[in-house]
Order: C-alpha cells, then sequence, then structure tokens
C-alpha cells in the first residue's frame, strides 16, 4: 500500500474524518537533502474530524502525529497538517500549504 | 515536563528557552535555511520584527532528537515564546495569517522591532 493510503487509511480509522485528503508533495521536495529518490517522502494533510472539537492546535496535531507515529518513524519526512472541526470547516477555506484548491 | 537531569541536550534546551524570549528549532540558519518549513518560520518573524535565537539542529544531532522528546512533537521546526511550546510550522502560519501571533507576542510581552 502506498505511504498516502496508509496514511488515509490510519485517520480514517482512528479519527472517523468527515474529510480527509494526502496530498503527496515530495516532488516540490525532489534533489533537497532530506528527500530520498522515489517520492513519497512529504505530504500535505487535510482532516476535517469531530475528535478535533475543544482541542487546541498544538492538541490536534499531536493526535494527528501519534496515529501516524510509524510513518513519521520511517518513510515521512516532512508532513504539514491542516486540522479543522466541521464548525471551523464551514467558515474557513482550505488553506492548503499554497497550491491546488484555489 | 520532562525531567532534565540525566540528559544535557534536554538541559541545554530549558536554558535556550529560558533565557531567550523567542526561539526557533530550525533546520540551517535564517540566512541559509536547510528546509522550506524553516524558511517559511523565519519569514514569519522577521516580517514580524521579532528579535529571535535560533538553533540549527542539523549541526547539533543530541538537540535535533532532545527537542522532538522535550516538545513531544516530532517535527522541525520547533517555535518557543516565552518558554512556551507554540508549535510547527503549520501553526506558526495559521497564527500570523489569523493576527493571533501578534496577539500572542502582545500578551507576553515580545518586544517586536518595526518591520
Amino acid at each position: 500500500m502506498s505511504v498516502a493510503r496508509t496514511i488515509e487509511r490510519k485517520l480514517t480509522e482512528q479519527l472517523h474524518p468527515q474529510s480527509v485528503d494526502v496530498l503527496d508533495q515530495s516532488h516540490q521536495h525532489a534533489g533537497h537533502a532530506s528527500a530520498p529518490p522515489g517520492g513519497e517522502s512529504h505530504f500535505h494533510v487535510e482532516i476535517v474530524a469531530e475528535a478535533f472539537n475543544n482541542l487546541n492546535r498544538v492538541a490536534r496535531q499531536r493526535l494527528v502525529y501519534q496515529i501516524l507515529n510509524d510513518e513519521l518513524a520511517g518513510p515521512v519526512h516532512a508532513l504539514s497538517l491542516n486540522t479543522l472541526t466541521p464548525a471551523e470547516a464551514m467558515t474557513k477555506p482550505y488553506s492548503n500549504g499554497g497550491h491546488n484548491r484555489k | 515536563m520532562t525531567a532534565t537531569q540525566d540528559n544535557p541536550a534536554l538541559e541545554r534546551i530549558e536554558q535556550e528557552i529560558n533565557d531567550h524570549p523567542v526561539v526557533l528549532f530550525m533546520k540551517g540558519t535564517p540566512i541559509f535555511p536547510q528546509c522550506g518549513f524553516s524558511a517559511m518560520c523565519i519569514q514569519v518573524l522577521t516580517q514580524m520584527g521579532a528579535k529571535f535565537k535560533s538553533i540549527d539542529v542539523l549541526n547539533e544531532p543530541t538537540i535535533r532528537d532532545g527537542i522532538k522528546q522535550y516538545s513531544d512533537w516530532p517535527t522541525i521546526p520547533q517555535l518557543y515564546v516565552k518558554g512556551e511550546f507554540i508549535g510547527g510550522s503549520d501553526i506558526v502560519r495559521e497564527m500570523y495569517e489569523s493576527g493571533e501571533l501578534a496577539e500572542l507576542f502582545s500578551n507576553k510581552g515580545v518586544e517586536l522591532e518595526d518591520a
């Protein structure tokens, strides 16, 4: 299974999100010191979940990091996150690390 | 927080964040950041006119491991303000864009130069 699919599956199983979107951004980092050839190392994840209700930003990201502990210890060199509650997702546009979804 | 007695790296981290109002643990230096996420944090802090201490974890492997343990946060960069862990690059960017970072600096009495 691809790393992106694994990330998506784990987050779906653990957080039952309203939506989860995993973008492989490895191509943007090709050639950079910590980017291994072959990609699958730099990801951006947009996730909307009730599980984030009443958690501050740090706690939300820690929750995601814990679920993806094995991936972060292994193939994933960089993971940027946008963690929203369903209520926030209604009012905020996705902020997406700078591309897609314009 | 974590016991720092038996680990010199953790002691050093605690000292840095106590000695400097704003500390960025990053890859590379402000002039030559070695990662886009670190570069983004530098841009934000510079734009805001915040004086900060930067620590290049690529130069200090024990700090690189230590800060992850100290903050319970697996990625670099990491921003500390007045000894408090604020977050990594996603959080720094979001708080900058929403104005919360300016508010935090003001509440915590961080001196800003005219940007």
